[in-house]
C-alpha cells in the first residue's frame, strides 16, 4: 500500500477546535486510506484522522506542527486535500 | 489542567428534567448561573449561542456523550458543568444514538489555548469506556463529583 505524508502547521487563530476537527474527519472519511495525524514536541501524540474525539484530544493550538499520514491506494490525494484544508484555515481567521 | 479546574461542582445536574437538547442546555446554563458563575442576562445570551452552535453542527460526538460549548465575550472565566439524562436526549449525534451525559463548557472568547486544553481533558476522559459508563451511572451530584476527582487523580 502506498504511504504519503505531509507536514503542516496549524495556522488558524483558534487552533484545531471542534468544528475544524469535524471538518477534517468528514474529509478524511471520504478516503479509503487510513489517516493518522502526528503531533511532535515535548509530548508526542497521534490521532486517528477519522475520529473526532481523538483529533480534539490533540489540542493543536495555532503554530503547532502536525504531520498528516495516509496509508492506502488514495494516500497521495488524501494527504494533499487534508493539507489544503489546514491551508484554508478551515474558513476562519 | 484538571476537570475540577473548570467544572463547577454545585452546578452539576445529576437528573436533568429536560427531555430535549435545547431544554437540557438551558437547564445546565441556568444551573451555572444559580451558582453565580454568570449573570441571568448572560445566561440567556449563552443559551442562544449554544443552541445556534448545535444547529450548525452537533457536539454529540457519539457514544452517548455531547459537549456543547461556546466562546463568548461576556464569559470572563472558563466554566463548565455536567448533566445526566436517564432517558436520553436527541442531540442529532454523529452516531444517531441518544445522549446520556452532557458536558457543557463556556469559554472566554480570547483564550483559545485554554479552551483547547479544557476540551483535551474532557475528551481524554470521555474516550475511556469506564469513565463514560460510570458517568452514565452516577445518580447523584456527589457521585459525579467523586468520579471527576478520581479522573483528575488519574485513577
Amino acid at each position: 500500500m502506498p504511504i504519503a505524508s505531509r507536514e503542516i502547521v496549524v495556522s488558524n487563530t483558534l487552533g484545531l477546535h471542534a468544528r475544524p476537527a469535524m471538518q477534517f474527519v468528514d474529509l478524511a472519511n471520504q478516503f479509503a486510506s487510513n489517516i493518522t495525524v502526528y503531533k511532535g514536541g515535548d509530548e508526542p501524540e497521534q490521532a486517528d484522522g477519522k475520529s473526532v474525539m481523538q483529533m480534539i484530544i490533540l489540542a493543536a493550538t495555532q503554530g503547532t506542527p502536525l504531520r498528516i499520514e495516509a496509508d492506502g491506494d488514495d494516500a497521495d490525494d488524501a494527504v494533499k486535500k487534508l493539507a489544503d484544508l489546514f491551508e484554508s484555515k478551515f474558513g476562519e481567521e | 489542567m484538571k476537570l475540577k479546574d473548570f467544572i463547577v461542582t454545585d452546578a452539576i445536574v445529576a437528573e436533568l428534567k429536560a427531555g430535549d437538547r435545547d431544554g437540557a442546555i438551558r437547564e445546565l446554563v441556568q444551573s451555572l448561573a444559580a451558582t453565580g458563575a454568570l449573570t441571568d442576562e448572560t445566561a440567556e445570551e449563552v443559551v442562544t449561542a449554544l443552541v445556534n452552535r448545535e444547529q450548525n453542527g452537533s457536539t454529540g460526538f457519539g457514544k452517548g456523550v455531547a459537549v456543547p460549548h461556546v466562546k463568548h465575550a461576556k464569559i470572563k472565566k472558563m466554566v463548565g458543568t455536567i448533566g445526566r439524562s436517564a432517558t436520553g436526549l436527541d442531540f442529532a449525534a454523529l452516531d444517531h444514538q441518544p445522549v446520556y451525559s452532557v458536558v457543557l463548557l463556556l469559554s472566554p472568547d480570547n483564550q483559545p489555548q485554554q479552551h483547547l486544553q479544557a476540551m483535551n481533558i474532557v475528551f481524554s476522559n470521555l474516550q475511556k469506556d469506564i469513565f463514560r459508563r460510570f458517568l452514565r451511572q452516577a445518580a447523584t451530584k456527589q457521585a459525579i463529583s467523586d468520579l471527576l476527582d478520581e479522573a483528575d487523580q488519574g485513577k
